[in-house]
C-alpha cells in the first residue's frame, strides 16, 4: 500500500507525542516529598472516668482507664477502698482525656454544656439508691455529683453511662432518655 | 475610427478567451476519509450550475468544456454530509477528493439521537432522555434504578450509590463527561458527587468498551455525557424547575448554549437543589435536609478533523445525616433496633446541623482530537480533580463546629488513545493513561485519621477490537495493563498495630516510635490485568444474541488497606487490612434480544467468580470506656455471583405501552459456604404507559415495583451488652420484609413560538404511602424509608 510509509510517520508521531506527555507527566507527578504528617492531638476523647464516694472519712474510688480510646485494648477498672454497708456516700465524678500532655480536664466540658448532658445510675444487689445532687439551668439533674446509699452487706453494681444530647427531662431510665452514649461502664462492688 | 478599433480588439479577447477556456477538463476521484477506498454514487454538482455528474465505481469522476476560474464543488453521498470543495481552474486539473463516510463517525459532529452503544458483546443499557429529565431533582443512583440489574446502597435518601449487580463502590467506575470520578467513592456512606443537571445521556457499559476507562471495573462503567451540541448558529437553552412534596423542597437547574456553525459552542450551566427534612409515611426524619449547587462550562470546537475542548464543573453538596442515626453504641444500637422508631424527632426544618456531610467537588478537563487519514482519530485528554470532603459530628464545646473528617483528594490524569478506524471490518483501540493522586487528611480535626496522608500512581495501558466476521457475527476483545503504587504516611495505634500482629508481618515499615502511636510507611504495588471477549450474533432482523467473558483484576482501594477507627453514624469500628491483595473477577454473561415493532424482550443470565473478594461485614465486638462496639473488618473471600435480568415490552396499540423488568441476583461467600452480606434483593417492577402525540405528547404512566425480602443474608452477632449485662443477638443482618411502592408520572408538552416548548410533569412515588424498609439502605436499622412524595415539574426549552 502506498499508505504504509506515511502511516509508519503517523504512528511514530503518535508514539512520541503520546511518551513524550506522559514521561513530562510522571515528572511532575513525582516530586516527593518526605515530609511527614502531623499528629493528630485528639480532642474530646475520655479516656478515664474517676468516680470518688467519700463518708464518714473514708473513700472509696471507681477507676475506669481505656488509654487506647477506640483501639482494641478493653478499659481497664479499678476500686479501692471498701464500701460500708447502710451508708451514704457523697458521689463526684471526674473525667479526663490522658491521651494529651498535660492531660485535659474534660469535667470542664461537660459542666459548660450540663444541659446537653446527663449522667445515668443503674444499680443492683447491696447498692439501695443513687440521687442527684446538682442540677442544670432547666433544674434537670447532671450527675457530676451524686448521693449514694449503700444497702445491707453483699455483693452489687454499679453502671454509670453518660449520654450526650438525652432527652431532658426524662424518667431517669435510659431507655426513655436517649441520645448518645459517650461512657458506659460498670462496676462490680462488695459491700462490707 | 478609434473606438471601432477598441471595439474590435475588445471583441478579439474575449472571443479568444471564450475559445481558450472552456473547452478544460476536470478529473477526480472520490476517496473515502478513513482506509482510501474509492466511493462510487457520489454525486458531484458544479454550484450555481447544472453540471452534475456521479462517480463511477473506481470512484472517478470528470466534467468537460468548463470555463477557467473559480467554481465551487458540492459533493453528495448518501450517509454523509455534503462537502463543498472550492476550485480556482485554470488548466486541465485532476482533484482527489476526500469524503467523509462513516456514520459512525459522523455522530461526533452530528447531533446524535440515541447513542446507545449497540455493538458490545456485553449487554448494556441506557437511560433515555426523558427517563434522565424526569429524575434531575433526583440522585444518580435513583434514576438508574430504573434499569434491570442495577440497585442502589444507600445511607438516607441523599446519599445513594450504584449498585449492578450486587457489587458497588470502586467496581462501578463512573465516567463524567469522560473523566473518571475520583471521589472517595469506597466508603459505604459516600456517594458519587454528580449533578444530574450537567447530563442529558446515561449509559451502562461492560465488556470491551468498558476496559478503556479501567480495568477494575469489575461491575461495570456508568458513562454520563452531555448533550451533543449542533453545528449551526445559535443560541438556546433550558430551564427546568422541580418542586417536591417531601422534603418541602425543589430544584432549579438552567443551561445556556451558544453554537457556531464552525463546530464552536460555549455552554453555561447551573443548578440548585434545597430539601427540608424529609419524612416517612409515620414520622418526620430530623436532620435529612439537602442543599446542592452545580454550575459547569464548556468550551468546545468540534470539527471533523480535530477539535478540543475545554470544560470545568463544581459541584457542592450539603447533607445532613439523620440524627437518630448518630448513636454512641452498641446498647444504643440495640435499642434504635428495638424501638423501631427515631428517638429525636424534632419539627420540619430546612436546617442542615450536625452531623452531616459537606462535599465540594471540582473538575477541570482539557481534551484534544486529531484525525488522520486512512488511519483513524487520536485523543489526548488531561483531567484535574479536587475532591474536598468534610463530615461533622456531634461534638463537645470549642469543636462543636470543627469537622471530624476533613479529606482533600487531588488528581491529575492524562490519557492518550488511538482509535484505528481505517478497515471496513475491523476496529482498533489502543490507548495509554497516567494518573498521580494524593490524598490529604486534615490533622487540626482532633480526631485521628480515618483515611491516611497517601500518594498514588496508577499506569495503564489497553488495547480494544472489534471484527466483523460476516454481517450477523461481530467478535469484540481487549486487553488492559495497569500498575498501581500506593504510599500512605499512616499512624498506628501501638496497641492496634500488635493486635493486628502487624509488629510480625510489617515491622520494617515503621518509621517513627510515638510511644502510644507508631507512625508507618506503607509503599504497596499492584499489577492488574484485564482481559475480555465477546461475540455478537444477529439470527434474524430482529433478534441477537450476545456472549461475553471478562476477567479483571482490581487492587484494593485505601479504605480497604487502611480504615481503622470508629464511625460515630454506623457506632462501629471499621479495620482495614494491610494484607489486602487484588481481587480478580472472572464473569460470564449470555443475553438474548428481541426487539420488535410490537414486542420485545432482554433475557441476560450471568455468572461471576471473584476470588479474594474483598469486603466488609461484622466479625466481632470491641469494648472501649464508651461501651461496646461491633468491629468490622474488610476480609477476602471467595465470592460468586449468580443473577439474571430480565426486561420486556409490549406495545399494545399505538398509545398504550407496557414495560416489565425482573432482576434475581444470588451471593455467595464460597469459603465460608455463607450467603454475602448486601446483595440486593430480587425486584419485579411493572409499567403501564399512554401517550397520545396528536394531545400534546400527553404520557400518562403507573410503576407498580414489588421488592422480594432478600432471605440469602449471613447470620446475626451476638455481643454482649454492658446495659443488660447479658449476650444478647444483634439483628444486624435481619432483612426487612418485602413491600411493594406505586409511582405514578404524567407529562404534557405545549409547542410555543419559534421552535420554544414548555413539558409539565406530575409524579408522584409511593403513591400509596407505604411503610417499608429497604434491605439496601443503611438507615433501615434506625426508620422507615420515604413516604409519599409529589413532586411537579415545568422544563421550557428555548
Amino acid at each position: 500500500m502506498m499508505n504504509n510509509k506515511s502511516n509508519n510517520s503517523i504512528y511514530k508521531k503518535l508514539a512520541t507525542r503520546s511518551l513524550a506527555l506522559l514521561f513530562a507527566f510522571g515528572m511532575v507527578s513525582c516530586t516527593d516529598d518526605d515530609d511527614n504528617p502531623m499528629e493528630v492531638l485528639e480532642e474530646e476523647v475520655i479516656t478515664t472516668m474517676n468516680v470518688t464516694l467519700t463518708a464518714n472519712g473514708s473513700t472509696v474510688t471507681l477507676q475506669s482507664k481505656d488509654l487506647d480510646a477506640d483501639g482494641p485494648n478493653a478499659p481497664e477498672t479499678t476500686i479501692t477502698g471498701n464500701f460500708l454497708a447502710n451508708t451514704t456516700y457523697t458521689g463526684s465524678i471526674e473525667l479526663l482525656n490522658e491521651t494529651v500532655t498535660p492531660i485535659e480536664d474534660v469535667t470542664e466540658e461537660i459542666e459548660e454544656k450540663k444541659e446537653e448532658h446527663q449522667f445515668f445510675f443503674t444499680t443492683t444487689g447491696s447498692v439501695d439508691n443513687v440521687t442527684y445532687n446538682d442540677e442544670d439551668a432547666d433544674n434537670n439533674p447532671i450527675g457530676l455529683s451524686f448521693t449514694l446509699t449503700t444497702g445491707d452487706s453483699g455483693s452489687g453494681s454499679i453502671q454509670i453511662t453518660l449520654r450526650h444530647e438525652p432527652k431532658k427531662p426524662n424518667d431517669g431510665s435510659l431507655a426513655d432518655a436517649g441520645g448518645e452514649t459517650d461512657i458506659a461502664q460498670t462496676f462490680t462492688i462488695t459491700v462490707q | 475610427m478609434k473606438y471601432g478599433y477598441l471595439l474590435f480588439l475588445l471583441c478579439l479577447v474575449f472571443n479568444h478567451t471564450q475559445a481558450q477556456s472552456c473547452n478544460l477538463i476536470l478529473q477526480g476521484t472520490i476517496i473515502d476519509y478513513h482506509d482510501n477506498t474509492p466511493l462510487n454514487e457520489a454525486i458531484i454538482t458544479i454550484s450555481g450550475t447544472t453540471q452534475q455528474t456521479i462517480s463511477a465505481i473506481d470512484g472517478t469522476f470528470y466534467f468537460t468544456a468548463l470555463c477557467p476560474g473559480i467554481l465551487e464543488l458540492e459533493i453528495a453521498h448518501h450517509a454523509c454530509k455534503s462537502l463543498f470543495v472550492p476550485l480556482d481552474l485554470q488548466e486541465n486539473t485532476f482533484k482527489e477528493i476526500r469524503l467523509e463516510h462513516h456514520l459512525e463517525a459522523l455522530e461526533e459532529v452530528e447531533v446524535t439521537g440515541r447513542s446507545n452503544n449497540k455493538s458490545s458483546s456485553a449487554h448494556e443499557a441506557f437511560l433515555t432522555a426523558s427517563t434522565i429529565s424526569k429524575n434531575m431533582g433526583g440522585t444518580l443512583g435513583d434514576a438508574l434504578k430504573e434499569l434491570a440489574g442495577i440497585t442502589t446502597l444507600s445511607t438516607g435518601a441523599a446519599i445513594v450509590k450504584p449498585v449492578i449487580h450486587g457489587l458497588s463502590g470502586s467496581r462501578v467506575l463512573i465516567l463524567n463527561n469522560n473523566v473518571r470520578m475520583q471521589d472517595m467513592e469506597w466508603g459505604e456512606e459516600h456517594a458519587p458527587n454528580i449533578d444530574m443537571n450537567t447530563n442529558k445521556n446515561i449509559q451502562i457499559i461492560k465488556g470491551a468498551a468498558a476496559l478503556e476507562f479501567g480495568g477494575d471495573a469489575i461491575a461495570g462503567v456508568i458513562k454520563l455525557l452531555p448533550e451533543p451540541v449542533a453545528r449551526q448558529d445559535s443560541l438556546y437553552g433550558q430551564t427546568q424547575t422541580q418542586l417536591f412534596s417531601n422534603g418541602k423542597g425543589g430544584a432549579l437547574s438552567t443551561t445556556l448554549i451558544k453554537s457556531y456553525e464552525s463546530g464552536l459552542f460555549i455552554k453555561g450551566q447551573g443548578s440548585f437543589k434545597r430539601l427540608g427534612d424529609l419524612n416517612t409515611p409515620d414520622y418526620l426524619l430530623t436532620n435529612t435536609g439537602v442543599l446542592e449547587r452545580g454550575i459547569s462550562f464548556t468550551v468546545s470546537k468540534r470539527d471533523f478533523r480535530q477539535g478540543w475542548e475545554a470544560y470545568y464543573a463544581l459541584f457542592d453538596a450539603e447533607i445532613g445525616i439523620l440524627r437518630a442515626s448518630h448513636i454512641g453504641n452498641v446498647d444504643d444500637f440495640i435499642t434504635a433496633v428495638n424501638i423501631k422508631q427515631p428517638n429525636t424527632q424534632n419539627d420540619f426544618s430546612y436546617a442542615i446541623n450536625n452531623p452531616k456531610q459537606e462535599v465540594q467537588h471540582q473538575l477541570v478537563k482539557a481534551s484534544f482530537y486529531q484525525r488522520f487519514e486512512g488511519l483513524g482519530k487520536w485523543t489526548t485528554q488531561y483531567d484535574f480533580q479536587k475532591n474536598h470532603r468534610f463530615e461533622y459530628d456531634i461534638r463537645l464545646g470549642a469543636d462543636a463546629d470543627k469537622a471530624a473528617l476533613d479529606l482533600q483528594l487531588t488528581t491529575h490524569s492524562l490519557a492518550t488513545d488511538l482509535k484505528i478506524d481505517a478497515w471496513q471490518n475491523a476496529k482498533f483501540k489502543v490507548g495509554l493513561l497516567g494518573r498521580h493522586q494524593a490524598n490529604i487528611a486534615n490533622p487540626l480535626t482532633g480526631v485521628r485519621r480515618l483515611i491516611p496522608d497517601y500518594m498514588s500512581q496508577n499506569y495503564g495501558a489497553f488495547i480494544t477490537v472489534d471484527h466483523r466476521l460476516t454481517d450477523n457475527l461481530l467478535i469484540d476483545g481487549g486487553l488492559r495493563y495497569d500498575f498501581t503504587q500506593i504510599d500512605a504516611k499512616k499512624f498506628y495505634r501501638t496497641s492496634r498495630w500488635e493486635e493486628r500482629g502487624y509488629d510480625a508481618t510489617f515491622s520494617t515499615i515503621v518509621t517513627q516510635d510515638l510511644g502510644t502511636q507508631l507512625l508507618t510507611n506503607p509503599v504497596f504495588q499492584y499489577h492488574a490485568i484485564a482481559a475480555t471477549a465477546g461475540i455478537i450474533y444477529k439470527l434474524d432482523d430482529d433478534l441477537t444474541l450476545r456472549g461475553n467473558f471478562s476477567f479483571s483484576q482490581r487492587a484494593p482501594n485505601p479504605s480497604e488497606l487502611f480504615s481503622d477507627g470508629l464511625h460515630h453514624s454506623a457506632a462501629r469500628i471499621e479495620l482495614g487490612d494491610l494484607n489486602i491483595k487484588s481481587e480478580s473477577a472472572s464473569n460470564i454473561s449470555v443475553a438474548i434480544e428481541k426487539d420488535s415493532e410490537l414486542w420485545g424482550f432482554v433475557l441476560s443470565p450471568y455468572i461471576n467468580t471473584i476470588n479474594d473478594f474483598i469486603l466488609l461485614d461484622p466479625t466481632g465486638v470491641e469494648f472501649t470506656i464508651r461501651g461496646a462496639f461491633p468491629v468490622w473488618s474488610y476480609r477476602q473471600t471467595n465470592a460468586q455471583l449468580v443473577g439474571l435480568d430480565f426486561t420486556a415490552y409490549g406495545k399494545w396499540s399505538s398509545h398504550v405501552r407496557t414495560d416489565h423488568t425482573f432482576s434475581l441476583v444470588y451471593g455467595t461467600d464460597k469459603s465460608l459456604r455463607a450467603p454475602l452480606i448486601n446483595i440486593p434483593p430480587p425486584s419485579f417492577t411493572n409499567t403501564i404507559s399512554y401517550t397520545n402525540q396528536r394531545w400534546n405528547n400527553l404520557t400518562l404512566g403507573l410503576t407498580s415495583e414489588y421488592v422480594f425480602r432478600q432471605n440469602n443474608t449471613p447470620p446475626n452477632i451476638a455481643v454482649f451488652s454492658p446495659e443488660q449485662q447479658a449476650t444478647v443477638v444483634l439483628e444486624i443482618n435481619t432483612p426487612p420484609e418485602a413491600y411493594h411502592l406505586l409511582r405514578l408520572h404524567t407529562e404534557i408538552d405545549f409547542e410555543l413560538k419559534n421552535n420554544k416548548k414548555i413539558t409539565l410533569g406530575l409524579q408522584a412515588t409511593n403513591l400509596g404511602d407505604t411503610k417499608y424498609r429497604a434491605y439496601l439502605n443503611r438507615l433501615r436499622y434506625f426508620v422507615d424509608d420515604l413516604g409519599r412524595n409529589i413532586s411537579t415539574r415545568i422544563l421550557f426549552n428555548y
